[in-house]
């Protein structure tokens, strides 16, 4: 797979609750084939303080117009700076980048769990499923119902359940919490979220004994695999977060 | 045509833009982007005897116009490197040139012998500037006696062409530099990461698993020049010029300065594609200036009026 280098249009930056965002980028090009879990480097901007790229992972693609989504949470300068693209600026992009999630045989029983910002890479990766005749059910946690991001998209893709901390909306607590978790079995689940979230996912997988892939964050310099900066700790040691992830199988991780 | 080769001995390198160590993977990483070979050298990972790990995450931070980083040499050892990365560098039309790095005099030694074994690779740049691996609490390249044992040992036994790198965390940098000539280095890189910190007012913690890291980027280009400067005016080797070169006028600085030939680091993190930008930018310079060969230049702000 071929990584480029591309300044982006933006087509749309549209606001979502609190600090989220969502970006539409169109490139001039042919998009090049990008998969479910895959992130792109953002140039901020040539401010002394955002020095190096931002990693965003893939939310949508639609390759009849060469666009793709990116949906954002300011966390600090660099999202912030990115919050304030308008249409029609540029977006200097390194992509796609990264492994991505597997695909389960047809007719898994599968289970997308996302938390915050996490449930970013799901969309696209429950359209891919979609695309292989796999329906997954969606789990999504937010911390209360002032969160809650738009989610009528996922509900094209699956059934989509809601938790939020407060009870605000969806079932009361975390994800781990939710009643379908005691319910259903899940031949594969997909985890996106913060760290604490991920590992109870896969605590609850490893009891379960349910196959589980959870996307990482970490910070990274490069993303290409240069810096050995973003590593995290596997079976096989210190591997790449960019290169060898962000999407890995909990059996691989020292968790 | 503007000229722009330099040489190290009778080591030609067909320009005077390389990539630094531990900033540009083994090449491979930056197929997609560019043509490796249009380059004048590559530095590749530091390389160790065995394999190492590194240290733990995290190990980067971002900081006011560059990063510091604590990698701690993570790379798969000799071994590995000669069975599986060396096979593949043949491929690029460049010098391939290894960085090298032990805990122990012995370890340098070793490594330098293996390498010699190695038909493709040219030179060898000795790390002895490593701020991020320590051997009883000290790196080789901020005591001068060690600086001095380790590079003495290494030349014995070197039959590539020897770059010692320097480290900018010592006193007086020209010491050193005049050390590595002394014996027997064929050229001197300089500077290697600043030591520095950062700590997260958030978390209340430390950025970086180690506390302390290498600093790079465009914050350390003022005294990475300034070093580069004195040593140049002192040492008759050539001198490799690093430290914050994020364009072709950052590098210009370094050549006027006195260096013959640049190295580019961080710069690739942020644009895969510097390096070959620094390239053509310094080419087109040269001709804008009507200077017909890089030599010219050289150190041209040391010369008298």
């Amino acid at each position: 797979m071929t990584k480029r280098i591309e300044s982006l249009k933006v087509i749309d930056n549209k606001p979502l609750k609190k600090d989220f965002f969502i970006i539409e980028l169109e490139s001039s090009e042919k998009l090049p084939e990008m998969k479910p879990g895959q992130f792109v480097q953002a140039r901020v901007d040539r401010s002394k303080e955002t020095f190096l790229r931002r990693p965003l992972s893939l939310h949508d693609v639609d390759y009849i117009n060469n666009r793709f989504k990116i949906l954002v949470q300011v966390v600090g300068k660099g999202t912030e700076s990115l919050s304030r693209l308008k249409t029609d600026d540029l977006l200097n992009l390194i992509y796609p980048l990264g492994n991505s999630f597997s695909i389960p045989e047809k007719g898994a029983r599968t289970l997308l769990i996302g938390g915050g910002c996490g449930i970013a890479p799901l969309l696209y990766l429950g359209r891919y499923l979609k695309s292989h005749s796999i329906i997954p059910d969606i789990l999504l946690g937010f911390r209360n119902s002032d969160r809650i991001l738009e989610y009528r998209d996922y509900e094209d893709v699956g059934n989509v359940f809601l938790t939020t901390e407060d009870g605000s909306a969806g079932e009361k607590g975390f994800v781990t919490d939710h009643s379908l978790l005691g319910k259903a079995r899940y031949d594969m689940v997909y985890c996106c979220g913060p760290e604490m979230m991920m590992k109870a996912i896969a605590g609850w997988c490893k009891k379960s004994n349910t196959d589980c892939e959870v996307s990482l964050e970490n910070l990274m310099g490069c993303g290409i695999g240069a810096c050995l900066c973003c590593v995290v700790n596997t079976v096989k040691g210190n591997v790449c977060t960019c290169i060898d992830g962000p999407v890995f199988n909990i059996k691989e991780l020292i968790w | 045509m503007v000229k722009l080769s330099f040489s190290i001995g009778d080591l030609q390198f067909k320009n005077p833009v390389i990539t630094a160590s531990g900033t540009f993977g083994y090449g491979s990483e930056f197929d997609d982007f560019l043509d490796v070979s249009r380059l004048g050298g590559i530095v590749v990972k530091g390389t160790t005897l065995e394999p190492r790990e590194g240290h733990p995450y995290p190990r980067m931070a971002e900081t006011a116009s560059g990063m510091l980083n604590a990698v701690g040499l993570q790379n798969k050892g000799i071994d590995y490197f000669e069975k599986n990365i060396y096979p593949h560098l043949s491929k690029y039309n460049t010098n391939v040139i290894v960085n090298i790095n032990g805990s122990c005099i012995d370890d340098y030694v070793a490594l330098a012998e293996r390498i010699n074994k190695l038909d493709k690779i040219p030179a060898i740049e000795l790390n002895i500037s490593c701020p991020n691996v320590k051997m009883g609490g000290m790196v080789f390249g901020t005591n001068p006696v060690s600086a001095r044992e380790v590079t003495k040992a290494v030349r014995r036994v070197c039959l590539k062409k020897l770059i010692v790198k320097l480290s900018p965390n010592v006193t007086n940098i020209v010491d050193f530099a005049r050390i590595a000539e002394e014996e027997g280095a064929d050229s001197i890189s300089l500077i290697n990461t600043l030591l520095g910190m950062s700590v997260n007012v958030r978390s209340m913690k430390p950025s970086l698993s180690t506390i302390t890291g290498g600093l790079s980027g465009p914050a350390i280009k003022p005294v990475a020049l300034r070093m580069v400067w004195q040593v140049a005016n002192a040492v008759k080797i050539p001198v490799i010029g690093i430290g914050g070169i994020m364009n072709a006028d950052d590098a210009i600085e370094f050549i006027l300065a006195g260096a013959s030939a640049i190295q580019v680091g961080t710069a690739s993190f942020i644009d895969p594609l510097a390096s070959v930008k620094i390239l053509e930018g310094i080419e087109s310079y040269l001709v804008a200036k009507g200077f017909s060969d890089i030599w010219e230049i050289i150190g041209l702000i040391n010369r008298p009026k």
